[in-house]
């Protein structure tokens, strides 16, 4: 059944056998709500992957739980998140190594086409498929009572879920955060997609614009662009993903072009008209304006958390419309009863981040912990085309806090795993604290960046030193390698200085 | 084998070859040098502060008269002295500043281009090096150095931060400042001296510390070093100032300075190219030296391989790119001073493999070993670019006499600029001392 959503453009509410499935698991069209208890341990506003992972996390432990959701169980994440845009960057990965077939001596039959209908039904068989993990059912059958219903604050101690009311000894706020659209004059008249509504797509639109060079901005980019849509992105500073390694960003952009991306850095959408069924985008770099045509407008411009409608006044908690939910190191808000986790009121807006803050809240709120938010050691990950990682300080915040740092640096050009798949674009850069071997940080780009992070992040949170990963056996040939032939050049730095510096 | 004498000579021919470029390239009436040998090539300003500072150069070794000399440089002082400072979108400058490329014969701007600070401080570098050179007791040398004077006050180089921490890259007229700032080691070491030993209009006393907060310190192929892919990054600001022994608080953490680190960077260039990642035809010890310079373009070349991937004019840089292959056939000549002996084996190396890199006996800005070119050899750029040969002419001259570096030590603006950016140690002190 195909319908008209906010973005004017054709999206379908899919009933096929995958997203019957989904929806019986994160909102199931026949669920009750339970009768409350006369009291709850812990109400959790939300049920996105911080509310998820809380809600185990403390059911776990015994305490009585309910759940509310207004939406869908799994949130972003597992709805319109990193899940189906994960499903569709693999797609485009199979694309990208059909078109490089021949560098490895493989010729590919002409003809190899893309049937994004197929594409789009695989990608909801995964999200249904992940989706039975957290169903409603399972909660359920955990001792979770979830509840399906706008909730709103009522009292300190309080809330109201449809017509139940709700107790609470503590509650967590984890309603996560919704698209920020820009303000671009004509963008909603002519329509345009978000995350929100891009997974509903049911034809491959010929010309995208892509308004945004964030993670999102530039993972859809690269994907679309692949699957053979002509894909321009538009980012309104002079680098995409700022905040990440400038060399990163810069072989990001090279990236970009070799796939035929059309790259605007520095660039404004300042007006969107739409023409019969295009889209008539005018773009301003510095004082030069250049118009383009497009059937489809992607915005990636940022999240906002939400906030609205929740009565927090009546909660006593603090929060505004940027920030979100106010909270102390110890994810505390204003009203000490209730606490707040994930996109609600994070900086970092990442789902492992959530379900890390979920683990804090629960501890700090049930069962007396002292938990940091700032003792976490956050990893993150951009899923182009190569990968970005990063975990724990960049040089420039590091010298900033007048923290002597120094980099060990091996290009993938040097790691053999990589030369034999010919994907040699990346880089491990691993920081320390300058004259020891304490990891501060580190930036892998390349094709498998997201998984070797792990190891870094490891590293830094067990304390262990770059000297120390030099002795770790890493299998070979792997990419991972790249990560012991840093820890190498540590250890060859370091016994060069006590015999006298090159 | 060669002996140093042999050396000496090669080295004079390939001095004085790229000298000639801004005789050739010089608009005599207004002192404006071209960018390029490109037909109807504008001046950049950068070009023109290296060919005020390749005069003197000139004039030393015999090659042009010091009243030849003296009329070139009065004549681009005169000009930008007198020109248009409103800002227009035709003028020639803004509060002291100068459009990145100007019109050869009118001196108005060009190519919507920015108003440029690095590119003034190039020009500003010859500006004050013509003021150190010129001061014989004549009434042209007065004017040279009254000009040059006024014309480094007149910059005002606090406006360039536009009220932030650093100095931006560059200013339009219809949309304001650029949204880049310097990010990194790059060439602005130059910027910043210049900009904070100006006694009229200096850049905030932190800006130079805010700029190197971004550096990166890396260990790279075993060299460990103050990290930037381009090779012109680690030699611009060495053309001028004389950076052996004298550090800035970064260099003293690292125990190291700028020369040293140029030093390191040549290492880096040349084992990446005997790495040589991308398996590229004529790459390895003896042949390296990526940096910003002209390159083949796909569209012009339709004889290239198919799925061959140029990048034309491009920043090259080690160990990211972008690297289509293509080398600065001058970059070694420019870090003689660095690393002598790695430079001259590179240098006779690649020509003696490469001949036609020197079209007209000049360096061209780049060549290609492994793309083929029109005439049988490698593909060569077609042209020639001014500031390629200021910085040959000057780093040759700077390693067989030392007389830029000589003259900016005496400049007491680079002197308060360094001492300013925090710099202390070696011939910086001693000047210290004597005018204590």
């Amino acid at each position: 059944m195909t319908t008209r959503d906010t973005t004017g453009d054709a999206v379908s509410e899919h009933s096929d056998r995958s997203e019957h499935e989904r929806m019986k698991n994160v909102r199931p069209p026949e669920w009750e709500n339970p009768v409350p208890a006369s009291r709850y341990d812990f109400v959790i506003v939300g049920a996105g992957s911080t509310g998820l992972a809380a809600a185990h996390a403390a059911v776990a432990r015994g305490a009585k739980v309910a759940l509310v959701e207004r939406n869908l169980l799994g949130g972003t994440s597992l709805n319109i998140g990193c899940v189906p845009s994960k499903a569709i960057i693999r797609a485009s990965r199979v694309c990208a190594e059909i078109s490089n077939a021949e560098r490895y001596g493989v010729y590919v039959p002409p003809g190899a086409r893309v049937d994004f209908s197929e594409l789009m039904k695989r990608m909801r068989s995964v999200r249904a498929r992940i989706s039975r993990v957290d169903s409603a059912r399972e909660l359920a059958a955990r001792g979770v009572d979830v509840f399906f219903d706008e909730a709103r604050f009522t009292e300190r101690d309080s809330l109201s879920v449809g017509d139940a009311t709700l107790r609470f000894k503590r509650a967590l706020i984890a309603t996560g955060a919704r698209p920020d659209t820009p303000a671009i004059p004509g963008l909603a008249e002519s329509g345009f997609l978000t995350n929100e509504n891009l997974f509903e797509l049911t034809l491959l639109p010929r010309r995208l614009l892509v308004i945004g060079g964030g993670p999102f901005g530039c993972e859809m980019a690269q994907a679309f662009c692949r699957l053979g849509v002509h894909t321009t992105i538009v980012q309104n500073v002079p680098m995409f993903l700022p905040g990440e390694e400038r060399d990163a960003a810069q072989i990001l952009s090279d990236a970009f072009a070799r796939d035929g991306l059309a790259v605007r850095l520095d660039t404004m959408a300042v007006s969107v008209r739409r023409d019969g069924t295009e889209k008539v985008v005018d773009l301003v770099r510095e004082d030069t304006r250049e118009t383009i045509v497009v059937d489809a407008i992607l915005t990636g411009t940022g999240r906002l958390p939400n906030v609205d409608g929740l009565n927090l006044e009546a909660a006593g908690v603090a929060y505004d419309t940027t920030r979100g939910v106010h909270v102390d190191d110890f994810l505390r808000t204003a009203n000490p009863r209730i606490y707040a986790a994930g996109d609600a009121c994070l900086e970092y807006k990442f789902s492992d981040t959530a379900e890390a803050s979920a683990h804090i809240a629960v501890s700090n709120a049930l069962f007396r912990g002292r938990k940091r938010l700032s003792a976490l050691t956050v990893p993150w990950c951009t899923y182009t085309d190569p990968e970005i990682a990063h975990v724990g300080l960049g040089v420039r915040e590091a010298r900033e806090r007048g923290i002597d740092i120094a980099t060990f640096t091996v290009p993938m050009h040097d790691v053999d795993r990589a030369i034999v798949d010919s994907e040699t674009t990346g880089f491990v850069k691993i920081h320390v604290m300058e004259r020891t071997d304490r990891i501060l940080g580190a930036t892998i780009v390349g094709s498998h960046a997201g998984e070797m992070i792990s190891e870094i992040t490891l590293a830094i949170v067990a304390g262990v030193g770059l000297e120390q990963l030099a002795s770790v056996m890493h299998p070979y040939p792997t990419e991972s390698g790249g990560i012991r032939q840093a820890a190498d050049a540590f250890v060859l730095a370091r016994h060069r200085a006590a015999g006298g510096a090159r | 084998m060669t002996s140093p004498s042999d050396d000496d000579a090669l080295l004079d021919e390939l001095q004085r070859a790229a000298f000639d470029y801004f005789l050739l390239a010089v608009n005599e009436a207004n002192g404006l040098v071209a960018d390029t040998t490109r037909d109807g090539s504008p001046c950049s300003i950068a070009v023109v502060g290296f060919a005020l500072s390749a005069y003197p150069i000139a004039v030393e070794r015999g090659w042009m008269s010091r009243d030849h000399a003296v009329a070139l440089s009065l004549a681009a002082l005169r000009f930008f002295h007198d020109s248009d400072q409103s800002g227009g979108a035709d003028a020639t400058g803004y509060k002291g500043f100068f459009y990145h490329f100007l019109d050869m014969r009118t001196g108005r701007r060009m190519w919507a281009s920015e108003l440029s600070m690095i590119d003034t401080a190039l020009l500003m570098a010859g500006v004050l090096t013509a003021r150190e050179y010129f001061n014989a007791d004549d009434t042209r040398e007065s004017e040279l150095c009254h000009l040059a004077d006024e014309l480094y006050r007149n910059v005002d180089w606090r406006w360039s931060q536009a009220g932030g921490a650093t100095i931006m890259q560059g200013w339009k007229p219809g949309s304001g400042f650029l949204h880049y700032g310097w990010e990194g080691y790059t060439e602005a070491v130059l910027l910043y001296v210049l900009a904070l030993g100006s006694p009229t209009h200096p850049v905030a006393p932190d800006a130079y510390a805010s700029w190197t907060v971004t550096y990166q310190w890396e260990n790279l192929y075993g060299f460990d070093f103050l990290y930037a892919g381009p090779l012109f990054i680690h030699q611009f600001s060495h053309a001028w100032i004389d950076l052996r022994g004298i550090r800035d608080p970064f260099m003293r953490d690292k125990r190291s300075d700028y020369f040293e680190n140029s030093r390191r960077a040549v290492l880096v260039q040349r084992e990446y190219a005997r790495r040589n990642p991308g398996g590229f035809s004529g790459f390895d010890e003896d042949c390296w030296g990526l940096t910003a310079c002209d390159g083949p373009r796909g569209d012009a070349m339709p004889s290239f391989p198919p799925g061959t991937r140029v990048f034309g004019y491009a920043a090259r840089g080690v160990p990211y790119g972008p690297d289509d292959g293509t080398i600065a056939g001058w970059a070694p000549v420019a870090s003689l001073p660095f690393a002598p002996e790695i430079a001259v084996q590179a240098v006779r190396t690649m020509l003696r493999r490469y001949p036609e890199m020197r079209p007209g006996g000049r360096y061209a800005s780049c060549f290609n070993p492994g793309l083929a070119g029109a005439d049988g050899g490698c593909w060569v750029s077609a042209n020639h670019f001014g500031l390629d040969q200021g910085i040959v002419t000057m780093m040759i001259e700077n390693h067989r006499t030392e007389l830029v570096w000589r003259l900016m030590q005496r400049c007491s603006y680079v002197v308060a600029g360094l001492k300013g950016a925090g710099f202390r140690g070696g011939w910086l002190s001693r000047v210290t001392r004597r005018r204590a």
